[in-house]
């Protein structure tokens, strides 16, 4: 068992497809939350075997499509302060704020690295001892764990150069804001899989219970999709709303109990601006009091200024599955992932992003 | 961003294991996944071990989809 070929299997795809098809009467419109399954769908080309009655529709769940102009606006002033590094995961770079970007002030001279773990922004800050090491915390419950790890890691060695900046979002209270908008009507929901590793699937009980929308939780290769699909088919055409797990060989409905413990013991939940949402209550995670030598907030007094939106750019709408990339003027002219305007064509999971590397205007 | 693939645990020493990924060998940090051991395949999502692959889970799941592939291929006939 090696968790990844096994899941990929032709045959195995055929005989899934065959049972959707097969039970898929009724119209349904399900969307992936989350952004690495809209890459998965469309790697696995899994839209075009998909039937007629079934439509697929990406949602909000890319922690870097969603970070708010103001709060990237933010990180380029810090990154412009002298002696301050600003540790990143690479997709943030090119995301462009509201005037520029983190890779066009790096071009300038302030010293932005990327980074690949929070152990590495650890690091760099322990190799430079006269600087202050800046770590952009962005990510969805998968990813706060362990940017909660690398603050208790600082904390237990006195490291007196690192800080984060807290861009954390928590997905249930964004699914929530999404649905009470009420401007996308779905009859169920592909559950992000790695955030619900951490969750458990138990974060989505409310959904089914306050929404009547059936709930799958699903992993990332082809026949995981596919699988979800199915029981999400099952669930629509036989009235039902429940939680259940498409897989099972990473999810359980509890969780990563030792990750919501250090999670909460560092972070605790505030007000989120999100991008095309607006502010979500309780959806946003900042250092608490204990930790606030660590909170880059608090650590540095910045004021960037008024914020900026790219004109005729319609990442808000994609964002809340109003819209699709093709919907918008700019996609694929003054668009592009060599030039992008927004910042869905910029992450590797921005569902403008996907639609434009996976086919362009015939997605 | 969620990105977080399968890799198999060669060795630990304290916190941190040496786990293969598609034949690369790589640090891992379990001190999200404590109860890992050698021999098991974890997740790992930025440098991090998440969760232990349940093998029992995996095989069922992959039981069941040979089932429905069957009922598929004798419905077709």
């Amino acid at each position: 068992m090696k968790y990844a070929s096994e899941f990929r299997q032709g045959r195995l795809a055929s005989g899934l497809i065959e049972k959707i098809k097969r039970s898929s009467r009724t119209p349904v419109n399900f969307m992936e939350f989350c952004g690495s399954h809209t890459v998965s769908i469309f790697r696995y080309g899994i839209r075009q075997v998909l039937p007629e009655t079934v439509t697929t529709l990406s949602g909000p769940g890319c922690p870097i499509c969603v970070t708010a102009n103001a709060d990237l606006d933010r990180a380029i002033a810090l990154a412009q302060i002298p002696n301050v590094i600003v540790a990143s995961f690479g997709d943030v770079l090119r995301v462009p704020g509201s005037f520029t970007s983190l890779q066009a002030v790096r071009a300038e001279g302030a010293d932005v690295r990327v980074i690949y773990s929070a152990m590495d922004a650890i690091k760099i800050a322990e190799d430079n001892p006269n600087k202050q090491v800046i770590l952009l915390g962005i990510g969805f419950e998968t990813t706060t764990p362990t940017i909660a790890a690398s603050i208790v890691q600082a904390k237990q060695e006195n490291l007196d150069n690192f800080s984060v900046l807290s861009w954390h979002k928590l997905t249930p209270p964004a699914m929530k804001a999404l649905l009470d908008a009420g401007d996308v009507a779905l009859d169920g929901l592909i559950c992000p899989g790695h955030v619900s590793i951490i969750t458990g699937s138990q974060a989505w009980e409310f959904i089914a219970r306050d929404y009547g929308i059936p709930c799958v939780v699903a992993g990332f290769e082809p026949l995981d999709i596919l699988q979800c699909i199915d029981m999400l088919v099952t669930q629509a055409e036989n009235g039902e709303a429940k939680v259940e797990i498409a897989y099972t060989r990473g999810v359980q409905h509890e969780g990563n109990t030792v990750a919501q413990r250090l999670m909460s013991q560092v972070f605790e939940p505030c007000p989120a601006q999100w991008r095309g949402m607006g502010t979500i209550p309780d959806s946003g995670l900042k250092l608490r009091e204990e930790f606030s030598s660590f909170d880059a907030e608090r650590v540095f007094d910045i004021d960037p200024g008024p914020t900026r939106e790219p004109k005729g750019c319609i990442c808000g709408e994609v964002l809340r599955g109003v819209k699709t990339p093709i919907d918008c003027p700019l996609f694929g002219r003054t668009c592009t992932p060599e030039s992008p305007v927004g910042a869905c064509m910029v992450s590797s999971e921005g569902s403008c992003f996907t639609y434009h590397l996976y086919g362009g205007k015939n997605a | 961003m969620c990105v977080a693939i399968p890799a198999l645990i060669r060795s630990i020493d304290n916190d941190v294991a040496q786990v293969e990924i598609g034949g690369i060998t790589q640090q891992a940090n379990l001190q999200l996944c404590p109860q890992a051991k050698i021999g098991d395949y974890v997740i790992v999502h930025t440098g991090y071990a998440i969760n232990i692959l349940d093998q029992e889970e995996a095989k069922e799941t992959l039981e069941l989809f040979e089932s429905i592939a069957r009922v598929a291929a004798e419905e077709e006939n």
